[in-house]
Formats: C-alpha cells, sequence, structure tokens
C-alpha cells in the first residue's frame, strides 16, 4: 500500500475522451456563434476548460473520504446559496438561476449542488446498515434530495432539480431499493404528477404541451423543438460542414451554443458526427462505471455511480431534447455547452471520480 | 507527479466501518445500468438515425423554407407623358409599415408609437382587435413612411424585430381627378379578372391597369417582376443573395394628349358637368379629353378605401363615367349639317332650296316647334345653320327619309364606336327603319323622320363621335380614327363629296359663329373658328318622372374647328344640363385658343432661336476667323 498517489493512476482514457469532447465542443461553439454578439464564448469555454482541469486536480488533493465528512455542511451552504440566488439573482429569460459575480460573470448555484448532492447520497447510502434501502431511509433521503430540488424548481430551472433526482434514483437502485418499493414510487408519482403538473410555470407547461405535439403551435412553444429536428435531420449523413449549418448560422435554431450545441454539432457534422459524439459519450460514462467497480469501498461506488447517473440522464435528456424525443428542459450537454458553471461542475464530478480511482488500491 | 496525500489517510480508513457486501451485491446491478446505457444510447441514436438517415431531405426541404425566401423585386410600371414628353403620370416608391405579431412585445408599443407618430392608445386598441386572429396575420402601422421615420425603423431594427417594412411601388396620378378618365387607375386583380383568359399570364396579386390608357396600354406599362432569391435569417434579415432575375420596367407611353390644352379644357369644365374632346383631325389625334364629374384615382392606388369606394360608385352623378366616349345624348342641331349633306348630296334640295319658317309648322298632323318663337321667315341653307332653324330641316328630313339620314349619320361615324384606344367606348344609336324593327319589331313611322332631323328622338351620340364627324367635314370628308397615343395607327375613312357641298355647309357653320348666329360666343379675332351650336331635349317624358327640375334642362352642345382653311383643332364640348347652347361655345372657344396662342408662341421660339443661331455665325466686318 503505497502512500504516494501517482498521476500515472489518473484515468487517462477518460480524461482524453473529455478533452476531445471539450475540444468539439470550443469548436462548435465557435461555428455557433460565428458573427454573434457571444462569439468570445469559444475562448471564455477554453479558460473555463482549464479552470476546470485546475480545479479537478485540486479534488484530487484530498481523500474523498475528507469530503465526505463535510457534507452537513455542504448540503446546509447549499440549501443557503439557493436561497441567495432566489433573492439576489439575476433574472433572465424569466429565470433567477444566476448570482452575479462580476465582470460578466455569472455563477449558477444549482450546477454546483449537484456535487454535494452525490456527496450526500453516497454517504447516506454507505452508511446505511439494513440488508436493503428501506422505505423509511428513502423518505428520508428523498426529503433531504428534495429540498435543494425544490428550490431549484422554483428558480424555475426543472431541469436541474430533476439531475438531483437522477443521482438519487441510480444510488436508490444500486442500494438495493425493493421492487416493491419501486411500484409504489411509481404509483405515487403517477398520482402526484398531475398535481406537479398545476404547479409547473406556464412556460414549463407549455414546453411539455409543445414536446407531445410540436405542431400545433409552431411559432411558438413548439418552435425550437421543430427547429432543432430541422437542424438536425437537415444535417443528413454527413452534415454541412462547420460554419455551414443554416439553422445554426442563420440563428433558427435557439442558444446553438448553449443548451442547443448537440443540435448545431448535428447539423454540421451530420450523423457519422453524432455517433462518433455519442460513442464519446458512452465511453466516458462506462469507464466511470468502471471506475465504480473497481473503487475500493461502496461509498467510492456510490461517488463514481453517481456521477455516471448524472452524466447519463444529462446525456438523455439534452440529447433526446436535440432529437425531438425529450421536452424542452433546459439543461446543458456537459463538457460541451458553453458556460463556465456547467464546465466546472462536470469537471469537479470527474475529480471525484479519479479521487476515488487514484485510492482504489487502498485495501 | 506526484500528488499530495492526505497524512491522516491511514487512520481514516482504520476508523471505517467494517465493510458491508455492498460492492458485490452492486456488481449485478452496475450491469444493469450499464445495459440501461446501452440502450439509452441506441435509443437516443435510433432519433437521430430516423431524423438524419431516413428523412434528411423531408427536413433539408424545412431548412431551405426557412432561410431561402423569393423576394420579389417589383418592376416600376411605364410613365405617363403628354405629346411633349411632359410627366402625366409617375411612380413613387414607398414604404408600408407593418407589426409582425409573432415577435410583438407589449412594452415595446409606447417607443414604437413615439418613434412613428402615432397615437398610442390607438395603437393598444389596434392592437387588441387583432388579439383573436392568427398570429402570422399581421398590422399595417403607417404607409408612405417619411424618411424620418425610415430612419427610426431602420436604426432600431435590431430593438423592434416586430417591425417590417415592405417596399411598394405607388402611381402618382395628377390632382384633382385631372385626366382621371383618360388615365384611369391600377389595382390588384380581382377574382374574376384571374378567371379571364385575357389575365392569365397574370398572378394573383399583380397589380394592373383597371380603367383608362392604364388598362388598354396595360402591356406595355406593365413590366415584368423580377425575383431575388436571398437567404434571410430568423429574423428575416437578408444575409445573402442567392438568384437574382432583374424586373425589366414598364416602357413609357406617350400620349396625343397636349397639357396646355387639357388645362385649359379641364378649367373651362370646372363646375360643369359633361365632356370636352379636342382632337387633330388631320392624325385623329387627341389633344384634350375631359369628362366631369371627375374622381381622385390616387385613391384607387393599389387598394382604394371602402369607404372612398362607396363614395365614389353610389354618386348619383356617376364620376366614373367617361362621358367623352360612354355619353350617349342626343346631339341636338349638331346634326344639322350632316342632314344638310345628306340632303344636297343625295339630290333632295340644293342651294336654291328655301322655306319659311313661320315658328313652327305641322307634320302629319302634329305641330313641330322652331326654336325661334317669332320664326326666321325666309330660310336658305346658309340661314337654316347659322340661325339654326328647325323648321328648315323638320322639312329637308321629311323630304329625305329615316334611311338616308341614317346612311350619312353612319358615314360620319355616329352609330358605331369610333375606335379610340380606351376601354368601354359606347357606339351611340342612329336610328333607322331596319334598327327599329330589330329593336322593337315596329314599323317606322314617317312622324319620327322630322325630329331625327333636328338631332332628337332616338339619335344620340358621344362627344368623341360628334368631335370626329366635324373633324371629317371641315377636312372635306377625311375622317381619321381618334387615338390617345403618339404613333398610334391612323386610319382613315374617306367619302368623295362634290365639292360644292362641303364648302356650302363648312360656309354655313362659319357663319354660325362669325355671322351673327347661334355660335357667336366661339368667335376669336384674328382667325376663322367655324361650328355648330346644339341644344338636346334630355329625353321623353316618360324618363322624367320624379327628376329635379336641374335634371331635366335641355343639354348644351358646341362643336367647332379652326382655322376655316387647313383646319388643325377640332373641339366638341358637351355640356349636361348647360340649358343653352351658347354656354357650351365658350369652352370650345377657350380651347382652340389656348391650341392658336401655343402655336404663336412656339413660332416666335423658333424664329428667335433661328435669329439666334444665325447671329452665332454672323463675322462683323473686319475680324479675321482664326481656324
Amino acid at each position: 500500500m503505497s502512500k504516494y498517489l501517482s498521476a500515472r493512476d489518473i484515468d487517462w482514457p477518460l480524461l482524453i475522451i473529455t478533452m476531445l469532447v471539450c475540444g468539439v465542443g470550443v469548436l462548435q461553439i465557435y461555428s455557433a456563434t460565428l458573427g454573434t454578439a457571444y462569439h468570445s464564448s469559444w475562448w471564455r469555454q477554453i479558460l473555463y476548460v482549464a479552470g476546470g482541469l485546475f480545479l479537478m486536480w485540486l479534488v484530487l488533493a484530498f481523500d474523498y473520504h475528507s469530503f465526505l465528512r463535510y457534507v452537513p455542511a455542504l448540503y446546509i451552504a447549499s440549501v443557503a446559496a439557493l436561497l441567495g440566488t432566489y433573492a439576489v439573482g439575476q433574472a433572465a429569460f424569466g429565470s433567477r438561476r444566476w448570482i452575479p459575480l462580476g465582470a460578466g460573470l455569472h455563477l449558477q448555484v444549482s450546477e454546483f449542488v449537484k456535487l454535494v448532492i452525490i456527496l450526500l447520497v453516497a454517504r447516506y447510502l454507505a452508511e446505511l446498515k439494513t440488508e436493503a434501502l428501506e422505505i423509511r431511509e428513502m423518505v428520508i433521503l428523498s426529503a433531504l434530495v428534495a429540498v435543494p430540488a425544490v428550490l431549484v424548481l422554483i428558480e424555475p430551472d426543472l431541469g436541474t432539480s430533476l439531475t438531483y433526482f437522477a443521482v438519487l434514483v441510480t444510488g436508490a437502485f444500486l442500494a438495493g431499493l425493493r421492487w416493491k418499493y419501486v411500484a409504489a414510487i411509481a404509483i405515487v408519482a403517477v398520482l402526484v404528477l398531475p398535481v406537479g403538473y398545476s404547479f409547473l410555470k406556464d412556460y414549463q407547461k407549455a414546453r411539455i404541451v409543445g414536446f407531445m405535439d410540436p405542431e400545433r403551435d409552431p411559432r411558438g412553444t413548439g418552435y425550437q423543438l421543430i427547429q432543432s429536428q430541422i437542424a438536425v435531420g437537415s444535417g443528413g449523413m454527413f452534415g454541412k460542414g462547420v460554419t455551414k449549418g443554416t439553422q445554426t448560422q442563420l440563428r433558427f435554431l435557439p442558444v446553438p451554443h448553449k443548451d442547443f450545441i448537440f443540435s448545431a454539432f448535428a447539423e454540421e457534422h451530420g450523423f457519422v458526427g453524432v455517433v462518433f459524439m455519442l460513442a464519446a459519450f458512452f465511453v466516458m460514462i462506462m469507464r466511470i462505471v468502471q471506475n465504480a467497480q473497481t473503487a475500493p469501498d461502496p461509498v467510492g461506488m456510490y461517488i463514481c455511480m453517481g456521477v455516471a447517473g448524472l452524466l447519463l440522464f444529462h446525456v438523455l435528456v439534452n440529447v433526446g431534447m436535440v432529437a425531438g424525443l425529450m421536452p424542452v428542459t433546459g439543461i446543458p450537454l456537459p463538457f460541451m455547452s458553453a458556460g463556465g458553471s456547467s464546465v466546472w461542475s462536470s469537471f469537479l464530478a470527474l475529480g471525484l471520480v479519479n479521487n476515488v480511482r487514484l485510492r482504489r488500491f487502498v485495501n | 507527479m506526484i500528488l499530495p496525500v492526505d497524512p491522516n489517510l491511514e487512520q481514516q480508513l482504520s476508523d471505517k466501518p467494517p465493510l458491508r457486501d455492498d460492492l458485490r451485491r452492486a456488481a449485478g446491478k452496475i450491469a444493469v445500468f450499464q445495459y440501461t446505457g446501452v440502450v439509452i444510447f441506441l435509443f437516443l441514436i435510433s432519433g437521430f438515425w430516423r431524423l438524419q438517415v431516413q428523412n434528411p431531405q423531408f427536413y433539408d426541404e424545412r431548412a431551405q423554407a426557412n432561410s431561402i425566401k423569393s423576394v420579389p423585386i417589383l418592376a416600376p410600371r411605364g410613365r405617363i407623358l403628354d405629346r411633349d414628353g411632359r410627366v402625366i403620370v409617375d411612380n413613387h416608391s414607398s414604404y408600408t409599415l407593418i407589426l409582425a405579431r409573432e415577435s410583438l412585445k407589449e412594452e415595446h408599443l409606447k417607443p414604437i408609437a413615439q418613434g412613428l407618430n402615432l397615437d398610442y392608445n390607438d395603437l393598444v386598441d389596434k392592437v387588441r382587435r387583432f388579439a383573436s386572429r392568427p398570429k402570422y396575420e399581421p398590422i399595417v402601422l403607417k404607409e408612405e413612411l417619411s424618411p424620418a421615420e425610415l430612419a427610426f425603423v431602420d436604426s432600431h431594427r435590431d430593438f423592434f424585430p416586430e417591425l417590417v417594412k415592405i417596399q411598394a411601388q405607388r402611381r402618382l396620378y395628377p390632382q384633382n381627378g385631372m385626366m382621371a378618365h383618360v388615365i384611369g387607375y391600377t389595382g390588384e386583380i380581382s377574382e374574376s379578372e384571374l378567371d379571364d383568359p385575357a389575365f392569365a399570364k397574370y398572378d394573383p396579386g399583380a397589380v394592373i391597369g383597371k380603367f383608362g390608357i392604364e388598362r388598354e396600354y396595360n402591356d406595355v406599362l406593365m413590366g415584368v417582376d423580377g425575383q431575388r432569391q436571398v437567404v434571410v435569417d430568423n429574423r428575416g434579415q437578408v444575409r445573402e443573395v442567392l438568384k437574382e432575375k432583374p424586373a425589366v420596367p414598364g416602357k413609357d407611353l406617350q400620349l396625343t394628349i397636349d397639357l396646355d390644352l387639357q388645362v385649359v379644357a379641364e378649367l373651362a369644365m370646372e363646375d360643369k358637368n359633361g365632356a370636352v374632346v379636342a382632337l387633330d383631325p388631320r392624325t385623329g389625334e387627341v389633344l384634350a379629353m375631359v369628362s366631369r364629374p371627375t374622381f381622385d384615382p390616387n385613391k384607387f392606388a393599389v387598394h382604394i378605401k371602402s369607404k372612398d369606394w362607396q363614395e365614389i360608385a353610389q354618386n348619383k352623378e356617376n364620376p366614373l363615367l367617361n362621358r367623352a366616349i360612354q355619353a350617349q345624348q342626343a346631339p341636338g342641331s349638331t346634326f344639322k349639317p350632316i342632314v344638310a349633306l345628306a340632303g344636297l348630296e343625295t339630290g333632295t334640295i340644293d342651294d336654291t332650296f328655301t322655306i319659311h319658317c313661320p315658328g313652327g309648322a305641322t307634320f302629319y298632323g302634329h305641330y313641330y316647334h322652331c326654336h325661334l318663337k317669332g320664326g326666321h321667315g325666309a330660310v336658305s341653307l346658309h340661314k337654316a345653320i347659322v340661325q339654326s332653324c328647325d323648321v328648315y330641316f323638320y322639312n329637308v328630313a321629311n323630304k329625305l327619309g329615316i334611311d338616308k339620314m341614317a346612311f350619312y349619320a353612319d358615314l360620319a361615324g355616329y352609330g358605331h364606336v369610333t375606335g379610340i384606344d380606351l376601354p368601354g367606348e359606347k357606339p351611340g344609336v342612329v336610328p333607322s327603319t331596319e334598327w327599329k324593327l330589330r329593336m322593337f319589331r315596329q314599323k317606322w313611322y314617317a312622324g319620327e323622320n322630322i325630329s331625327v332631323g333636328i338631332g332628337q328622338g332616338a339619335l344620340t351620340v358621344t362627344p368623341l363621335q360628334l368631335a370626329r364627324a366635324y373633324g371629317g367635314i371641315a377636312l372635306d370628308g377625311q375622317w381619321h380614327t381618334p387615338h390617345l397615343v403618339k404613333g398610334g395607327k391612323d386610319t382613315v375613312k374617306e367619302w368623295t363629296f362634290d365639292q360644292k357641298n362641303w364648302t356650302e355647309v363648312i360656309d354655313g357653320t362659319c357663319g354660325v359663329v362669325n355671322e351673327g348666329g347661334t355660335g357667336v360666343r366661339a368667335a376669336l379675332p384674328g382667325v376663322t373658328v367655324c361650328g355648330k351650336t346644339g341644344t338636346a331635349q334630355v329625353a321623353s317624358n316618360e324618363f322624367t318622372k320624379g327628376k329635379s327640375d336641374k335634371d331635366l334642362k335641355d343639354n348644351a352642345w358646341f362643336v367647332g374647328f379652326a382655322p376655316r382653311e387647313n383646319p388643325e383643332i377640332v373641339v366638341a364640348a358637351y355640356y349636361e344640363h348647360g340649358a343653352e347652347s351658347k354656354f357650351a361655345a365658350p369652352i370650345v372657344r377657350d380651347v382652340i385658343k389656348a391650341y392658336l396662342d401655343k402655336k404663336v408662341r412656339l413660332n416666335a421660339l423658333k424664329q428667335e432661336q433661328q435669329r439666334l443661331a444665325a447671329m452665332a455665325n454672323f463675322v462683323p466686318p473686319g475680324i479675321e476667323v482664326r481656324r
């Protein structure tokens, strides 16, 4: 057993594939913002990625078990920060998601809270004493996750709040949630869903309706879905070429460098490019799962799987939305979408995975 | 790279509780997660497969429909010029501003209203009124944008994407309805016109000539619209021009109208109803044509407001009627010279034929008045024309019979259209035994001859026919087809009559103006104007019920030509309900005077130019010109 943690033990294939995704992301941001006011996004993204790498290295410096000790503090800080966002947050596109940091930078607290949720779920599940995850424990954990999730939901940011539950569901599944509870939760969800729907903001309802029937109001809520599908479909097998996508360049595609970056990518690089990128994401997630399998202890396994579940959910929802398979929920594609908060929280998550990996030979 | 290591790590690890067999139990579930991942990625790829591999054409077409737009380049319509090349009808580009409600933001309405000098409350009301309509239906904010308003729209393009300006070519017609009937107007092609094979080449929405010259020469005036294929972005801003087919502008059209004369004729008809037609009898060129009441063709440009249309269409005086070619009225005494010619040519009368006029005469048991109650006494042909003695012409008509009169009326061009290049010309009526049989299945009664002899009865003519007829008489039997466009086809009809007969009748018309006849008001110093008056009863009793006094007043006619030798201009004036023919004479006089004055002016100008040209070549003696 070594006291030394070697850089050699970092998951280099995972890091390389991540950097590849980031590189494609920067290229796509460059292309999608060409000739717009957002064109500085591409070099900002490079800085964000560099910053992300630094943060990842910082996370590696401390044993992940030491983070677990601070989970209660981190949790309380998260809830406080989300409340703070709601109080002083900057309203944009009708929601308060960002805390202004000055110099045109905005901090999206909810992105970083994801990491706290991963640690919270991991620690809670790892400390269980029972064979299977009992309903009482599940309810307590759900409640703990629900507090920040609801705060994010009322920002309103439905997509990000759902990512918290993605982490919870992944963990609960691995911890051995009984099937009858799964069924019970499903029934409750079905009963609660219509009630929940009535609590959604109008624009969120419109998005769901728009997803069910995008042609109903093609100039309204269905617009983004339709335009994204047109962009993707018109890309064809090989795409229209970098900076040649008409849907992207002529701005028929909404926010083509952020939530819809994969749509812009699909338009300019075609099905071949899409398969390549999805393969990259698949490999990325499977590498993380592999790290979970080799984790030294359950808590490490839960951390890795939490990250894997989070990323899988992000890819499913974001890429699914782009292809018209999922409603518009407005969550970024990790490592690709422009934006510091998303890039940094993703790299921090990667840092956690590598942290676990570096310490896999502990036992 | 060596990473820092937590010194307490080992301590921590040893503190941990013993491991559950979580890892082993979780292994199976991790596999489930992996399979789920595979399924999710296959699901995603299947979505892209459906879009990008199975239906790329479908989406490619929609992407192109998004961004590639065909924008028509409107071809300017040809201008309409007068005979001297002066512009009568011009175009001007105008911008119409529309509000695209799809991208409308309520809070923009106030600054928009301020920038465009619109009333804010009106604007809000307008937007509310449209609230229930589909979003893609735009609101027209303002037509004919001023340069300041255009600048406002252009400079705020990024702030107010809902403001869209569209360019349109508008027709600029003379003000106050001047020449409205001749020029006509344009308008958007109607549904019924689209069904007409004559309009098959036009697209819906095309702006075509609807009336007058605009309609008759639509093919010349109307250009061919071009088309521009452009790439637009999501706000409709043009990013790139892919293809451009330039517009072919319409050709200018030069009319035979002389604006100087036209203006005089228009002024002479001010506050009167009726028509004036001035022709050059030698060519058939129409020098002036006026019809009153008139309308403002500018109101018809592209779309007429329904209020304006009602006002024009429901006007009892019918301003849309071009009286110069569509008013079919009894010619009254202006018909007498034709009756005289018929009498002389057929030998029914000769220049010695004289009657006594006691102020009336009885034919077929019916007493017919002469317009002069006291009678004209002994009347020769010359005196009969000069004094317009009715009794004389009752006698001639009685001798001639209807069919001979009809034959000569027909030769003079009555009863059929002159063929002028304007739509909707009316033929008038020349009654005959055959006509009556055809129209009423009735026999002609000899008594009907009498009133036709003085231009009454069923006989009707248009002012244009009258001008043309007298132009032919003035030229001893040369009838040119009237036309409005320079270089138009000039067709001539000629009769060869006995020269003596022409002279006799023309002498009579000369006396009308110059020998104290009924047309003395048409006399001009220094030139011999010939002419003939006419006072025509409006209609027989059956048509007069329920009409006001004014409507029952006689129509006044005067037709004159000048100079007597080598006639250059013939003018017919029809003064609706003008009561007495002497009121029509000054109209004709004014137009002829304007024509002659202009000729004098042009001659003087020509001489002056010749003098100056001669001076330029003059070298004073003793000066050597170096070459």
